[in-house]
């Protein structure tokens, strides 16, 4: 994704960064106005770093302790209705507790960006990666997107204001990583020139929706059954226009930072070695690090495989993922989550990438399911070996009778 | 970062025709008749003035208050969740503060209020407000206090008063009385719980006239955050005719169930004061109500008793619960 650090107009420096580092650099760049905070691990590394930020004077936000996360994610909310570009975060059952303000987030249109530093649900206790918190909120009106290096997580802050913004679409963002695997774990970062953010991320306006005394409108009163039809299909349409306004955001990324940065050919995934491919992973998050060696691995003693590292989950890549994923004969869904009593007992992107197959039908791949990594659990590369090699089967039409298996399960 | 922004120079009204005569909750909402929180958004709206942002958390005032397309409000007003009364202040007043600051826009004083129910401000959203309080931002958070969550079915919540029939709390066969909690004392808890909040104080929109307008001005003057509890009777969720809203804040007041003060830098000014004035029987208040009509002479006389305590016993008359007489342990 990334290549050799080449000081240019574009970027400033190049840093050893936590996910989390990264993200706070990007905070400071985008001219965030307001942060809420309130501890959790492994996000709140980020808050850490902003507070310091504003206490050496390097960034002009204010900074508020809130006393709860559904205290913190209305204060974003609210300063984000008066015209403030807000930022928060959150992880786990932290992000569950304040699940309340992050819908309303979403129907009163609303545009602030929040890291999630996925966790694993309590109970019992456990601070390593799960995605259920991020995919929590993938039915409410919400942009989903997960970077897999720090890099990514830096420069997605910027995308993410950008479309989240964009007067077409005004929903939330949950830029997410993995807890520990990307909060926490140091990838050399280009950082970039405030010019060069600034020549990307227009500032926010919320225009006639803002709230101000010369501007006296009311937010979101009560409509019961007489409009929340109408209202509910507003959404709609803005997550879908989203699709294309990502496309954009993306084109103009490459534009301004891309000589030298980051390239993203396609917004929504990135295909690794799944050209002539028989059979494919794909997954969410950090699990690509020892995916695409395990494939390495295996193109070197000639087996066709390949992994596709989804990005954006909320807009789902419809029609961009089926094309993609309608190449290979097989299809195996690695889900760091779980949803319990769904349809085959499997994860749920599994669920949304056998619905985007459909179409398909008969043509498309057969589709398999691992559930792994739960809880933070290592994915090792033999265990990815070991989920191609059964992707592969049942490619060649050997689909198991119970499609989802646990990998790395002690039994 | 204290305020350094021009304060909004409020006078004190001293008669009612020196009232503002603009209205910015006016019509389109449907309220009920003799609803005293109406007349508390009404008052503070007119007090406060049109450089105000306001902000309701869920209740009646929200629900009945504004339906889409018919907002009574002609001030900015914005929903916020029934626990972020707190929140939703501190949000809009740090967004208004980074911007000035950052001169994105134009630096002026603008008044943040927050209003909340009596579930919103003296159960769920206490931890909010709290810290809300803790802040340097200039907000004042009003806690509409009618005794029940009066838009909902008229439910319990921890303001209604003990004995008082609500749709949680039903007089029975086997119970005659199922509220059994003693009102939250929300004003002086948060006054003292917070020292570098400046102003405290608890209010009726229409008892004694004007000094609830002259409160939500003061609060606003004082700046920094600042609190409110106002005494609204509901004809609907305390069973009497909407003719008497009034009389009944009136009564709730003089017989001293609702002590009524404000605490301005740790100094307590009683707005109404039994000690020069005496208290009228509990008793004379509760039998207008038919939410007491099940009570019985013993429940009276544990009211009036508790209601007694208060005002005789307490340290600070009718707001802390600390007895009088400090003791040493003994050895």
């Amino acid at each position: 994704m990334t290549t050799a650090a080449q000081p240019t107009d574009v970027w400033e420096h190049e840093l050893l960064l936590t996910g989390c580092q990264a993200v706070s650099h990007a905070v400071k760049l985008a001219d965030v106005d307001v942060i809420a905070a309130y501890p959790i691990r492994p996000y709140t590394e980020v808050m850490d770093q902003l507070s310091q930020l504003i206490a050496d004077g390097e960034l002009d936000a204010e900074y508020i302790i809130a006393d709860s996360e559904h205290s913190q994610f209305e204060i974003v909310k609210h300063a984000s209705s008066v015209g403030a570009r807000a930022f928060g975060g959150s992880s786990g059952t932290g992000w569950m507790y304040g699940m309340e303000a992050l819908a309303v987030t979403a129907t009163d249109r609303l545009p602030p960006l929040f890291l999630v530093g996925n966790r694993a649900l309590d109970d019992p206790g456990a601070f390593g990666v799960e995605h259920n918190d991020a995919m929590s909120v993938r039915d409410l009106g919400w942009l989903i997107c997960w970077a897999s290096t720090a890099q990514e997580a830096l420069e997605h802050v910027f995308i993410g204001y950008r479309v989240a913004e964009d007067k077409r679409v005004r929903m939330p963002m949950a830029l997410a990583m993995d807890g520990g695997f990307l909060t926490h774990a140091q990838h050399m970062v280009k950082v970039p020139t405030l010019e060069a953010v600034k020549q990307f991320l227009p500032p926010y306006d919320l225009g006639d929706r803002v709230l101000h005394p010369d501007n006296p409108i009311s937010v979101a009163p009560q409509v019961n059954e007489d409009w929340v039809m109408e209202l509910r299909r507003q959404n709609w349409e803005a997550a879908r226009r989203a699709r294309g306004v990502i496309k954009e955001a993306y084109k103009e990324f490459n534009g301004v930072f891309g000589s030298h940065g980051s390239q993203y050919d396609n917004p929504y995934f990135t295909e690794y070695m799944t050209e002539d491919a028989d059979a494919v992973l794909i997954g969410i998050g950090a699990v690509c690090m020892p995916t695409q060696t395990a494939a390495r691995r295996l193109r070197e003693k000639g087996h066709k495989v390949g992994y596709v590292n989804l990005r954006w989950f909320r807009p789902f890549p419809t029609e961009e993922l089926r094309a993609c994923l309608g190449r290979f004969k097989g299809v195996g869904v690695i889900d760091r989550d779980f949803s319990q009593g769904s349809p085959d007992n499997g994860g749920i992107l599994l669920q949304d990438v056998r619905s985007c197959l459909y179409p398909l039908r008969g043509d498309g791949p057969n589709v398999i399911n691992f559930m792994g990594g739960l809880g933070g659990r290592d994915i090792s590369i033999d265990e990815c070996i070991d989920m191609y090699e059964r992707t592969l089967a049942a490619g060649r039409g050997n689909v198991p009778e119970e499609i989802v298996s646990w990998i790395g399960l002690r039994e | 970062m204290a305020t350094t922004l021009p304060m909004i120079d409020y006078e004190k009204i001293k008669k009612v025709h020196d009232a503002p005569l603009e209205e910015f909750y006016t019509s389109g909402h449907r309220t009920c008749q003799g609803c005293e929180s109406a007349l508390v958004m009404r008052d503070f709206a007119k007090a406060s003035g049109p450089r105000t942002i306001a902000t309701g958390a869920t209740g009646c005032m929200y629900v009945a208050n504004t339906s889409y397309q018919t907002t009574p409000w002609v001030i900015p007003w914005m929903h916020t969740q029934l626990g972020a009364g707190g929140a939703s202040a501190v949000g809009m007043a740090a967004g208004i503060r980074a911007l000035m600051r950052k001169g994105k826009i134009a630096k002026e004083k603008i008044n943040i209020i927050n209003f909340s129910g009596d579930l919103g401000g003296a159960d769920m959203g206490l931890s909010g407000i709290s810290a809300a309080l803790q802040t340097d931002y200039d907000l004042l958070i009003i806690l509409y206090d009618n005794e029940s969550a009066a838009n909902t079915d008229i439910q319990a919540t921890g303001l209604s008063t003990y004995g008082a029939v609500t749709t949680f709390t039903p007089s029975g066969k086997k119970r005659r009385i199922m509220q059994r909690r003693w009102k939250k004392n929300v004003a002086p808890m948060l006054a003292i719980g917070h020292p570098t909040c400046r102003y405290v104080a608890t209010a009726s929109a229409t008892f004694p006239a004007l000094d609830f307008m002259n409160k939500t001005r003061k609060a606003l003057n004082v700046g920094g955050p600042t609190f409110i509890h106002t005494f609204d009777p509901c004809p609907k969720g305390w069973d009497f005719h909407p003719g008497y809203s009034r009389e009944l804040g009136e009564l709730g007041i003089k017989c001293g169930i609702f002590p009524l003060y404000e605490i301005l830098d740790g100094k307590v000014t009683y707005t109404y004061d039994p000690h020069k004035k005496g208290r009228i029987p509990v008793r004379d208040y509760l039998v207008k109500q038919g939410r007491f009509a099940h009570l019985i002479d013993e429940d009276f006389d544990y009211i009036q008793g508790m209601v007694d305590t208060m005002w005789e016993e307490w340290e600070l008359p009718g707001i802390a619960p600390i007895k009088s007489g400090l003791e040493m342990a003994s050895r």
